[in-house]
């Protein structure tokens, strides 16, 4: 079954991370970690007229995360950010192509989209601290 | 008498958890000692025993089954005493854990005795079960926490203790005799010689040390002792801490509540006496009698033979890893200067890859920061994996864990 998880595009993303550094003057950074493995993200957002224009990552942890967040990034940009909102983890797991990971490694592959929402809560409640409440009823990534 | 090395196929038919398939129909390879052993059937059936025939609270029972209950609750006491040469059963008191058994210091003896600019002295290397404690403490007193080197080759740097005696602020060392890390094993009896010499109490983190070596407190001469039950055979939910008589007397109370009072008042209480007034509230009795029957079963296998058989396995499997291609080995080199366990990592295979490969393969290794963040950052990485031995482990085991990283390494073509 690891020949399955770790195939070869789990492993180029991981080697050869997509937009991967940091972004001058970016409307909004956030950092976050799992616990149970220590991997460590930061996303950095530019928006402009709603849309994400532009998208980088820091980031260090397995194989698993650091692919999963890298494919992120390739999937967001230049789509509108209130779009974070619909995407549910289901779409991250088909993504990256990995559907029946176990109850410990799914949290790896579901940092990005952890650390992607909170960006997208930030940018908004940055902007407008009212609209936070409309992210009250956000189901927890896991 | 010379002993005979200990049979670890023999001793594998006492465990039936070693018996169970896991993963794809594999046989369990349980590698992750430090963090928990497996229990042996006595220990299993001490606590069904006394759940089925003698199920009731200690000390404070007059009826027959509250009276064999304590009696064997109060033998492992005398158990504990025994196995680490404690002068005096009272010197030694049932907590939940290590971690408990150290708060239960910074939070009365720590309180007590440790004042703003007062200083506390750990090393890079220990359990965050040994820091976090102290942090509170600091913050608390406005007292400070000085940090040990690591060198290279994963030892205490020596100078640096020496350096933090000479400064004179020190009130209390507290150290981890094996770090559940590198395996290195501190070279205690001076380090307790030259904290002495000063006036300065150690205590002493063995949660590593007490289940893979002989321990002795006497001849150490350590201050406090804290280790874990769960790690050595016993059951989770019991620690154990060991404190020198005179400092115990002169110690507050931790937890209030039941057991730990002779009379309570309206306005006060007159506190219980040794050790049970650091025992507030009914104990893991169950626990604490299942851990009697490790104690058992560790001096039936004797703690010198546990040493040398944990010794030889490790110096095998560091010759496998030392042969291997793109592999970073941290701790000491020599089998003789640490315990059982092997942290490493291979190439850019992140340790969480690697653990789930393994336990495809039915191996449990642990992979992560292994509650010792400040080592890693000394170290500069994020994670290790770590293999850690017991009684039970065998030479065909390292041999399987090995093939297995050779798997783990085609897998990541490195």
């Amino acid at each position: 079954m690891s020949d399955d998880i770790y195939r070869e595009i789990i492993l180029d993303h991981y080697r050869n991370p997509r937009n991967k550094g940091r972004l001058t003057n970016p409307d909004v950074s956030i950092h976050d970690s799992n616990p149970l493995c220590g991997d460590e993200i930061d996303i950095h957002l530019k928006v402009e007229e709603d849309k994400i224009k532009e998208i980088k990552f820091e980031g260090r942890g397995c194989a698993i995360s650091q692919a999963s967040v890298s494919m992120l990034t390739e999937m967001v940009l230049n789509k509108p950010l209130n779009l974070v909102k619909d995407l549910a983890k289901e779409d991250i797991l088909e993504n990256i192509g990995l559907t029946n990971l176990g109850p410990a490694r799914i949290k790896c592959a579901l940092l990005s989209l952890k650390v992607l929402k909170m960006a997208m809560i930030k940018y908004y409640t940055d902007r407008d601290p009212e609209s936070g409440t409309k992210f009250e009823n956000e189901p927890a990534v896991y | 008498m010379q002993k005979s090395a200990l049979n670890a196929y023999e001793i594998r038919r006492d465990f039936p958890i070693l018996g169970r398939k896991v993963g794809n129909n594999k046989t369990l390879v349980y590698l992750d000692n430090a963090a928990t052993t497996q229990k042996p059937s006595s220990v299993i059936n001490a606590i069904h025993d006394y759940y089925s025939n003698y199920n009731a609270n200690i000390h404070r029972t007059v009826h027959q089954l509250g009276e064999e209950a304590t009696i064997a609750y109060e033998q492992t006491r005398e158990k504990v005493a025994k196995f680490i040469n404690a002068r005096f059963k009272e010197e030694i008191i049932f907590t939940r854990n290590a971690t408990e058994a150290i708060n239960l210091v910074s939070h009365t003896w720590g309180r007590q005795h440790i004042g703003g600019g007062d200083s506390i002295v750990i090393s890079e290397m220990e359990h965050h079960s040994n820091i976090v404690p102290w942090q509170i403490l600091k913050m608390e007193k406005n007292a400070n926490l000085c940090y040990i080197g690591v060198d290279d080759e994963g030892c205490l740097r020596l100078d640096d203790y020496e350096n933090f005696l000479e400064t004179g602020n020190v009130r209390l060392i507290a150290l981890s005799e094996m770090s559940n890390v590198l395996g290195t094993i501190l070279p205690l009896n001076e380090i307790i010689r030259m904290a002495h010499r000063r006036g300065i109490p150690v205590l002493v983190d063995a949660a590593q040390s007490v289940p893979h070596m002989p321990v002795d407190v006497q001849r150490s001469d350590c201050d406090f002792l804290a280790f874990s039950a769960h790690k050595m055979l016993g059951p989770t939910g019991v620690g154990i801490l060991y404190v020198k008589r005179e400092i115990l007397e002169g110690m507050q109370p931790f937890i209030g509540g039941g057991d730990m009072i002779k009379e309570v008042h309206k306005q006060g209480a007159i506190y219980n006496d040794l050790p049970y007034r650091f025992e507030g509230g009914t104990s893991n009795i169950a626990g604490v009698i299942g851990f009697g029957a490790a104690l058992d079963y560790l001096n039936m296998i004797g703690m010198d033979r546990v040493r040398d058989h944990e010794i030889d396995i490790t110096k095998y499997a560091l010759a496998a890893l030392t042969d291997f291609k793109n592999v970073k080995l941290y701790g000491p080199r020599d089998a003789i200067d640490r315990g059982g366990v092997i942290s490493f990592n291979i190439a850019d295979i992140h340790p969480h890859d690697l653990a789930t490969i393994m336990n495809e393969r039915g191996i449990a290794i642990r992979s992560g920061h292994h509650c010792a963040q400040v080592l890693m950052e000394r170290l500069d990485v994020s994670a290790t994996s770590r293999a850690s031995f017991y009684i039970y482990n065998t030479k065909e085991e390292v041999d399987i864990f090995i093939d297995a990283l050779d798997d783990a390494r085609r897998i990541f073509r490195v």
